[in-house]
């Protein structure tokens, strides 16, 4: 097969489309053997480094991912050749590939590689690893994304952000966690940290990526792809179906915001709704237990069905959540549990719902909000418009905040 | 790959919790032991006296100042190792969630970085 001679422009555009489709896949297959994940992603983005000044001279490669695999691991064997006398392990168990350096290979066929994704996904949610962690090194193991971007969605310096993701991968090579998929056993211990720093990827605000793209869906992308790649386990189809359905609803970051009540379903997105749909349906196991993301994605599923129905069924919502604060008493799903209350009750007991919540409610802008609303509709305004004004001075969307003073303005009117 | 388990806890004596939970803390160290050896994993064990028969030595001025007592005093002493050559991590941690000072106190696994093999120190992994 001949090369396709391109610009600088092009070559540039091609090596950014293969980052961002298989920036996780490579990282894992390097990263693999030798456990060593800093050095997988330097030689990686060593090998995009000279894609950048090959392609546009020589013609994009027909493979180009084989090409950069291949590029990475002669790089990765240079620098632990250098450094073999420091090691005593063997240069086939370090770099996973017998003899001299090769050439990168046009049938190097990624998709017949087995995918290491899955083992990488594991690693970063491991037990070892601390919980705050899992979801940034997911997020640059996986995802590509940087540590300045990384720092900036968590609201810490850069640097101290760097600092923390550069330890918990020396951990991992250090300590030798193993790049394995749990057995059978294992198992259900193991994936709900995974799906939690995964679900951690979504509940991310990310306003500065820009040109369309948003961290949403790439959390999305990698609950769907993890659901994927284990096959046949309901809480990962339920975590991929609960993003798919919320995406659906997501509005355009900027726009005016309104409450899930106030928006008009046919501005959701039909397709995205059907996909969410099916994955809920590849989540059910009749007879057994729902898990938590399995009854927050029937929550979603229930309010996305407006679409169809015109009216929300409230009672189903009702009984979702009670079952999911029976199962997952989170403050966040304790005050969405009140609010639904307060609707199909009456606010008066949603109200003791709230008061019931320990005092970390207090930082929580959504406890606010739900309060302000049931304080309104039991004619307590002057109490509303002060819960509404908490709620907006803790929320760090303008358009959440504008309409909570927009709320608060309107009762003291 | 080599890997130290070290046994945490708050020390204990037949005084305080009676000849029978020593006797009964013994087998299940023994059999524990046991098992090691027969998984073919097993490096070397050491369970300490209690760290009130320690003795601590600094350099003050260049000189050794020698202390009784133990480096850190603190309510959980170090009370043992054992040392145990698997492949990664994962089995070093199920060993460790098999150890009997776990029902007793806390148990850390830390992997080793060299070791001494007839007089050179080599590495661990």
């Amino acid at each position: 097969m001949g090369r396709v001679i391109v610009t600088g422009e092009t070559a540039a555009h091609v090596a950014e489309r293969t980052a961002r489709a298989s920036y996780g896949r490579l990282v894992a297959l390097l990263a693999a053997p030798t456990g060593d994940l800093e050095l997988a992603e330097d030689t990686l983005a060593q090998a995009f480094e000279q894609a950048l000044t090959t392609w546009p001279r020589d013609g994009v490669p027909d493979n180009p991912d084989g090409w950069l695999l291949t590029v990475a691991r002669n790089r990765q064997r240079d620098l632990w050749k250098s450094a073999a006398h420091r090691r005593n392990q063997s240069l086939e168990a370090a770099t996973d590939i017998g003899g001299d350096a090769v050439q990168p290979l046009n049938d190097l066929d990624l998709d017949r590689i087995p995918d290491r994704r899955l083992a990488l996904l594991f690693v970063c949610a491991h037990p070892a690893i601390a919980a705050n962690l899992r979801t940034p090194l997911m997020l640059q193991a996986v995802l590509g994304f940087d540590s300045a971007q990384i720092a900036r969605a968590f609201a810490v310096p850069a640097g101290a952000m760097s600092q923390r993701l550069v330890r918990g991968k020396r951990r991992i090579r250090d300590a030798r966690i193993p790049f394995v998929i749990p057995g059978r056993q294992a198992m259900p211990q193991r994936l709900p940290s995974v799906l939690e720093a995964v679900y951690g990827c979504y509940t991310l605000a990310f306003p500065e990526l820009g040109d369309g793209e948003s961290l949403a869906g790439e959390a999305r992308y990698l609950a769907v792809t993890t659901a994927r790649l284990l096959g046949d386990e309901p809480e990962a189809w339920a975590l991929a179906a609960l993003l798919t359905l919320a995406s659906a609803r997501a509005t355009t970051p900027g726009d005016r915001y309104l409450p899930l009540q106030d928006q008009d379903p046919d501005e959701w997105d039909r397709h995205l709704i059907a996909e969410g749909e099916a994955y809920l349906r590849r989540a059910e196991r009749p007879g057994q237990a729902p898990g938590r993301f399995q009854l927050e994605a029937a929550i979603q599923a229930v309010h996305c069905d407006r679409a169809r129905s015109g009216a929300t069924d409230w009672d189903a919502l009702c009984t979702l959540y009670t079952a999911l604060v029976a199962i997952a008493p989170s403050l966040g799903s304790r005050v969405a549990h009140a609010a639904v209350i307060g609707r199909t009750r009456s606010p008066r007991t949603g109200l003791s719902l709230l008061e019931a919540l320990p005092v970390e409610r207090e930082r929580l802008q959504p406890y606010h909000a739900v309060r302000g609303d049931l304080l309104a509709r039991l004619g307590r305004h002057q109490d509303a418009v002060a819960a509404f004004h908490q709620a907006s001075t803790l929320s760090t969307d303008p358009a959440v905040r504008a309409f909570l003073e927009r709320r608060a303005k309107e009762l003291s009117g | 790959m080599r890997y130290m388990l070290l046994f945490h806890y708050s020390e204990a004596s037949e005084d305080t919790i009676g000849a029978e939970a020593i006797a009964a803390g013994m087998r299940a160290m023994a059999g524990y032991a046991a098992t090691l050896e027969q998984a073919g994993i097993l490096v070397s064990g050491q369970v300490l006296q209690p760290s009130a028969s320690s003795t601590t030595l600094t350099l003050v001025d260049g000189e050794p100042r020698i202390q009784d007592g133990p480096f850190a005093d603190t309510k959980e002493q170090l009370g043992g190792v054992i040392v145990i050559d698997v492949p990664d991590l994962d089995a070093a941690l199920e060993w460790a969630r098999q150890a009997p000072p776990l029902s007793w106190g806390t148990v850390e696994v830390r992997p080793g970085a060299v070791h001494i093999e007839a007089g050179t120190w080599v590495a661990s992994s």
